[in-house]
């Protein structure tokens, strides 16, 4: 269609050449609105996300609050502040909280919402199952600073558990300036907000599964329990192996929203985390941002060859990878 | 949901082999507990909240209510605090959802086309953030540059595109809007905006309200960005207010002992109130949009 009848040979081509540039442009042109479409993404991206890993920059320098990034007064100290987080006295108990809270966090609950969408989906009676994965699900929904307050209603010096040691006779004491009750509240109160939300992609998964391989396994004689085990599992496993990539990469990655909520002066030894310390030494007292940045940047460094390690792990032992 | 086939259900139980009636049995109880400790809590916060605090405190109400009275409500009411927390919510929510899904919808159609140039260079952008960022102080930094600091724009803005929903509605269009609807509609002489408009929008109701309830739990949720970059009173998300309520005593001991268990009863009741009144839109709604919500992740989940 593009050379229409042209006999000569030379021209036909440069005329292909030049009918493709026009297509092209025509192209372009006719898709040019779905760029106009993406532009305020484009820009709320730049802005939030972006811009601020430009401002990774700071962790290089000797940085005052309010100083433009890029200038000539700019003190540029290489490695300086990793060095110096590096001999924080800091350094090996906030690695070590950080660790153990993720790893604890990780081992109970990654398998639970597995476990969960298991039972569910073996449950006999359908209607249950939905029921109960309503109320399942429920606690998602509440927000981090209920979520701490509720934990101090039960938890606290006057929480339920304490009004009812008392009645038999104990002593109150607030669980929440005990160290030790730090990572049990911390990791089971995750686990109850989100267990129930968690199972809902296996849940999904779940309700794919051919029928038919159930009844197969049914007539080779395999109990219920057993059909789990060969049917179920292998069915939900490439979703079970993303999601565990996912979660690997996050292992390092623990946020200080909802840790700040529950720290106290009586907790702090433990309370304290990577992500908790670069907000107070960034953000309050006398900030040290320079500082505060390159310890973030140093635990977002962990958790990218986290998650390097993990996906490509996964593709070595099983086809499942993120990329 | 038990794959069985309605044949096999109708011989009766005689037919499941006892193995499996212990496991079936052994299951139920185990979920059934598990409902329990996912209920009780929530129970317990309703039951105090309307109970004499004296009883709450001795350990009386624990299954029933106790000596019932709306005390607790009478006092929330009092608080303008809450209320001025409530209503900046109830405005930066909406705002949230509005402007959120103008940027999202339209990029999520746009990165579904196969036909948009640079698509490959797009994605790359948005993927980027997924797993890598500058960090909180950063991001602070350019917060402060872009003169939001004590502002209600620095709540709004930074909220409006999550790149995660970005994905799901990208994935969205390409699994459930015909190609050659599109097609058509191109042929029919309809251009790109028109197609979004007048075809696309209508059949995709689904992830838009999944989208607005994602924002807008996300945002009636957080206090972070908030606390961190607001500094008047007046500006205050209820979250902000709630964190005073519901943590603060806890840290903060002092006094002689009597006084201490007065603070402490009316602290606490006013804690399980505070729970119920701001919960509650989000309770109310749940019903509701539970299958939306789900829906949502299903969406995610065929990236899988």
């Amino acid at each position: 269609m593009i050379n229409g009848k042209s006999t000569n040979h030379v021209q036909t081509s440069a005329k292909t050449e030049k009918n493709r540039f026009i297509l092209k442009l025509r192209d372009l042109k006719d898709n040019s609105p779905y760029l106009v479409m993406l532009i305020p993404a484009v820009v709320v991206v730049f802005l939030f996300n972006y811009m601020p890993i430009y401002g990774i920059l700071i962790a290089f320098q000797d940085f005052v609050p309010g100083d433009s990034i890029l200038s000539e007064t700019t003190q540029w100290v290489g490695f300086d502040n990793f060095s110096r987080f590096f001999n924080d006295p800091q350094f090996w108990p906030l690695m070590r909280n950080t660790f153990l809270l993720c790893i604890i966090g990780f081992v109970i609950g990654f398998p639970l919402p597995i476990i969960v969408a298991l039972m569910l989906n073996s449950l006999r009676k359908k209607k249950a199952g939905k029921i109960l994965q309503t109320v399942f699900t429920a606690p998602h929904f509440i927000s981090l600073v209920v979520m701490v307050g509720m934990l101090t209603i039960f938890f606290g010096r006057y929480g339920l558990i304490n009004n009812i040691v008392t009645e038999f006779g104990g002593e109150r004491f607030s669980y929440f300036l005990e160290s030790s009750a730090f990572r049990p509240l911390y990791i089971l109160s995750s686990n109850w907000q989100d267990f129930g939300w968690s199972a809902i992609i296996y849940i999904a998964a779940l309700s794919n599964v051919d029928p038919q391989q159930h009844e197969a396994a049914n007539l080779d004689g395999a109990s219920r329990f057993q059909r789990i085990i060969y049917v179920d599992l292998p069915a939900i496993m490439p979703i079970v192996s993303v999601m565990l990539i996912m979660s690997i990469g996050g292992l390092m990655g623990v946020g200080y929203e909802k840790a700040l909520l529950m720290q106290t002066d009586g907790n702090l030894a433990v309370s304290e985390l990577i992500s908790t310390y670069v907000y107070k030494r960034g953000l309050t007292g006398l900030p040290d941002q320079g500082y505060a940045t390159a310890i973030g940047l140093f635990n977002s460094v962990i958790n990218v060859v986290l998650l390097i390690i993990a996906n490509s792990a996964s593709k070595k032992f099983s086809e499942n990878s993120l990329w | 949901m038990s794959n069985k086939p309605a044949k096999n259900r109708k011989r009766g139980a005689a037919m499941v082999p006892l193995g499996d009636r212990v496991f079936y049995v052994i299951n139920a109880v185990f979920l059934g507990i598990l409902a329990v400790i996912v209920i009780y809590p929530l129970y317990f916060i309703i039951i105090a909240s309307i109970s004499d605090p004296d009883a709450v405190l001795t350990g009386k109400a624990v299954f029933f209510p106790v000596g019932i009275t709306f005390s607790g409500f009478k006092k929330i009411m009092e608080r303008t605090d809450v209320w001025i927390g409530y209503l900046n919510t109830i405005i930066y929510t909406a705002i949230t959802v509005v402007v959120s899904l103008i940027v999202t919808i339209p990029a999520g159609w746009a990165l579904s086309r196969k036909t948009l140039p640079g698509k490959k260079l797009f994605m790359i952008y948005f993927i980027i953030p997924m797993f890598f960022g500058g960090g909180l102080i950063p991001f602070y930094n350019v917060m402060r540059k872009l003169g939001l600091i004590n502002s209600m724009w620095a709540i709004i803005l930074p909220s409006v595109l999550s790149v995660w929903n970005l994905f799901m509605t990208k994935i969205f269009f390409e699994s459930s809007i015909p190609d050659d609807l599109i097609e058509a509609a191109k042929i029919d002489g309809a251009g790109v905006f028109r197609t979004f408009f007048c075809i696309v929008l209508p059949l995709s109701k689904a992830v838009i309200a999944v989208m607005a309830l994602y924002y807008a739990v996300g945002q009636w949720n957080s206090y972070f960005n908030a606390m961190i970059f607001l500094q008047d009173e007046n500006l205050y998300p209820l979250q902000l207010v709630l964190k005073e309520i519901l943590i603060a005593s806890e840290s903060t001991v002092g006094g002689s002992g009597e006084t201490i268990l007065e603070q402490y009863r009316l602290a606490n009741q006013l804690k399980y109130v505070s729970v119920i009144v701001s919960s509650l839109p989000v309770i109310l709604l749940y019903p509701f949009v539970q299958k939306h919500f789900k829906q949502g992740v299903m969406i995610g989940s065929l990236r899988g």
